[in-house]
């Protein structure tokens, strides 16, 4: 047996020792729905155990080093010292937002009531939701994420006791979008496992926007899991910011069943954190069907984030386009894999990929990998990858004319991700990222100024 | 102006400028002709600070102070204008921020407030309706998409809105009509005064009936070998290079 071996054992381990330990605790307050999950779901787990580099979908990415620290698990929900909502405050006016906060994982017990929501949306904690209505939630809870491979994914629903949940019936258009701010707070390195649920009616518009932040300079690891259900004729946004500091790790797998005639925009920009890896699964189950799928990131130092897709175009006529876009400074590492996966019978399937790639420096490293799984033959597909450096034409241009080398690399860096950025559907966040992302790259944004309290 | 004594400059290890030697004087036009490969642009991008030259000897005094040791920015800042050749596209910065960038720039370097937006508009229309030009060039992105002679229309433009105290214009003419040659002649013949020089590269007589120049130089292998009067552009037309390069051996 080889070293690496015992501690990847050891590793995968540690979590079925907790999990056996802790097993009465997970259920304690739970819904029957979580509960009856949990054991077969370990198993898948321990099937598989934390990925090391020899899984072939976490081959640029070791977990073993951040699951193998030692972690508190908030396995129930601890109360806060101190009025979160009054701590936090989103200095961004103009984003008018039903907002909800959590806390390492779990739906703050004080937030502020959501006031205006249309009849019939139901938006809170999944605990509690799955407990008092779990009629809402019974055809959709795992359906997803049951048919996942991936070990962290089982790992999570194992665990899992809260997360956010959201419900919007039928036809309801939700004027404002849902933004939820996850927060990550403590004295000593935290592990959550946090549970998100969204489920859109037939026809309805809805727009869900994650803030990840953290709050304390501690280690932190979050295994989350967000299941989406975009209903038949549905338009649904979902975007995540990820601006934690850069002790903090994070997995993040978030599934999307599409219905038909639906229009799905994901979008994910990660200005800083330590290791982040974003697992994203878009499932085109219905015909006619659109999904924009957009990333970008911006790191350093010893910074690590790995963008994995997979968009199974499971019926004919669906459009699927991805444009990943990172920027890599320093000792930084990013990854994008992007498969695409066209089942027989998915005819006049359109599916586009893009990942473009600035590296700043000599020791930043990018990897990017596209897999196409074609099984129909009436498809458009085109993937292209780029690795480069900064344009240094452009950038003798712009100092030419006395634009100074610095404000020069911004603006070009800035128009780099601002591609990405145009996506974004909702105006007051899109010009939001964009002045993050020039704070970004100033180097302004050590942490999220507006909730650097602790 | 500008002072140039026996610059030399190679490129990986290549010597393409062999002693150059040039003086302008403030109010002065100076054209540069001369074949293909001689190292006209190469002039041009090393008097601007392009990285990748190699100085081997020479020195470049502008306003009386060394060239050679100032960034791209401070040259541009401190009046020095290149008209690129091949102006870059830059997908993504809108004309209208990178212009603004480049004018406040040059303003903070003179010790003056920075224009606001409404101030900067009416500046960029003055100067685009004295150069008759198209104003959806400036709601795009720099130079993206355009054709080769709004690109030369482009650079000056951006020359009109700085008002240099030296403009190197690199080939502004060619592939231009003739609306579009006026265009750059009636830039640079606004910027005509006695504080105002410019250097003219340039394959053809034709620009030279509109900016008429006070000297023509001939560029060859990396030497400025025949220097005359507006005549010898003439000449040049008709005659070609053979015959300088008849008298060199
Ligand atoms: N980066 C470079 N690497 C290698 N050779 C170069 C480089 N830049 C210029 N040269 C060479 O230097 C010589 C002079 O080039 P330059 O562009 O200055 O010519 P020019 O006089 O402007 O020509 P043209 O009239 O065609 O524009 C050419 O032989 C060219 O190939
Ligand atoms: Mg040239």
């Amino acid at each position: 047996m080889t070293q690496t071996r015992i501690n990847k054992k050891a590793v995968s381990e540690k979590y079925s020792e907790l999990y056996k330990e802790k097993r009465s605790l997970l259920d304690e307050g739970s819904s029957p729905l979580l509960n009856r999950m949990r054991d077969v779901s370990m198993k898948r787990f321990e099937q598989v155990g934390v990925p090391g580099f020899k899984n072939e979908d976490y081959k640029y990415t070791n977990l073993e080093r951040v699951f193998g620290k030692e972690y508190r698990h908030v396995l129930a929900y601890e109360t806060v010292d101190v009025d979160l909502n009054e701590v936090f405050q989103c200095d961004v006016p103009q984003l008018d937002t039903y907002t909800v906060l959590l806390i390492n994982g779990w739906y703050y017990a004080r937030n502020l009531q959501l006031e205006g929501l249309p009849e019939g949306v139901v938006a809170g904690s999944l605990k509690q939701i799955s407990n008092e209505q779990p009629e809402l939630l019974e055809n959709y809870l795992n359906r997803q994420a049951a048919l996942s491979n991936d070990p962290l994914v089982a790992l999570n629903t194992a665990f899992a006791k809260d997360g956010f949940f959201l419900y919007v019936p039928e036809g309801v258009k939700l004027e404002k979008p849902i933004q939820v701010i996850n927060l990550t707070r403590g004295q000593e390195a935290t592990f959550s496992t946090q549970r998100n649920l969204i489920i859109t009616g037939a026809k309805t518009e809805a727009k869900v926007i994650f803030c990840d932040h953290t709050l304390s300079s501690i280690d932190c690891l979050g295994n989350n899991v967000t299941e989406v259900f975009v209903g038949d004729g549905a338009v649904v946004d979902v975007y995540t910011i990820q601006n934690q500091n850069n002790k903090s790790n994070s997995v993040n797998s978030s599934f999307f069943k599409v219905g038909e005639k639906s229009n799905l925009l994901s979008g994910v920009a990660c200005l800083h954190g330590g290791l982040i890896r974003n697992n994203l699964v878009v499932s085109l189950d219905g015909e006619h069907s659109e999904a924009g799928v957009f990333g970008m990131s911006f790191t350093d130092k010893r910074q690590h984030v790995d963008n994995f897709t997979n968009i199974l175009h499971n019926k004919a006529n669906c459009l699927s386009n991805q444009l990943y876009k990172n920027v890599l400074d320093e000792d930084s590492v990013g990854a994008f894999t992007g498969r695409i996966h066209v089942a027989r019978d998915a005819q006049k399937t359109n599916a586009f990929q893009r990942n473009n790639n600035v590296l700043l420096t000599d020791t930043a490293k990018m990897n990017t990998k596209p897999q196409l799984i074609i099984d129909a033959d009436d498809v458009k597909c085109s993937h292209g990858a780029t690795v480069g450096q900064i344009d240094l034409d452009a950038l003798f241009y712009m100092r030419a004319r006395g634009i100074n080398e610095n404000d020069a690399r911004m603006m070009l860096m800035n128009a780099f991700a601002h591609e990405v950025v145009q996506e974004i559907r909702v105006e007051a966040l899109r010009d939001r990222i964009d002045e993050l992302v020039e704070k970004r790259l100033k180097g302004e944004l050590a942490k999220c100024h507006s909730c650097d309290i602790n | 102006m500008l002072t140039i004594k026996n610059l030399r400059a190679s490129v990986e290890g290549k010597e393409i400028l062999k002693g150059i030697n040039l003086e302008i004087k403030p109010g002065e036009i100076h054209a540069i002709m001369g074949p293909n490969g001689a190292g006209k642009s190469t002039l041009g991008n090393v008097l601007s600070g392009r990285e990748g030259y190699e100085i081997e000897e020479g020195e470049v005094t502008f306003l009386g102070e060394d060239l050679l040791d100032l960034s791209p920015e401070d040259r541009a800042r401190k009046g020095l204008f290149l008209s690129f050749q091949y102006p870059v596209e830059i997908p993504g910065v809108p004309m209208v921020n990178f212009l603004k960038t480049s004018v406040n720039e040059h303003r903070k370097f003179k010790g003056l407030e920075p224009l606001t937006a409404g101030e900067f508009l009416k500046l960029m229309r003055e100067k685009k309706d004295m150069l008759h030009l198209d104003s959806q060039l400036t709601n795009r992105s720099v130079n993206e998409g355009f054709s080769g002679g709004e690109k030369k229309k482009n650079e000056i433009f951006q020359m009109a809105m700085l008002e240099p105290k030296l403009a190197i214009l690199d080939e502004t003419d060619s592939g231009l009509d003739i609306d579009a040659l006026r265009v750059v002649a009636e830039g640079v013949n606004a910027l005509k005064s006695p504080e105002h020089s410019t250097i003219v590269i340039t394959h053809y007589q034709r620009l030279l009936d509109y900016i008429v120049p006070d000297f023509v130089h001939v560029l060859y292998n990396g030497q400025i070998v025949k220097s005359a009067g507006k005549e010898l552009a003439l000449e040049l037309e008709e005659k070609g290079y053979d015959w300088i390069k008849k008298e060199l051996v």
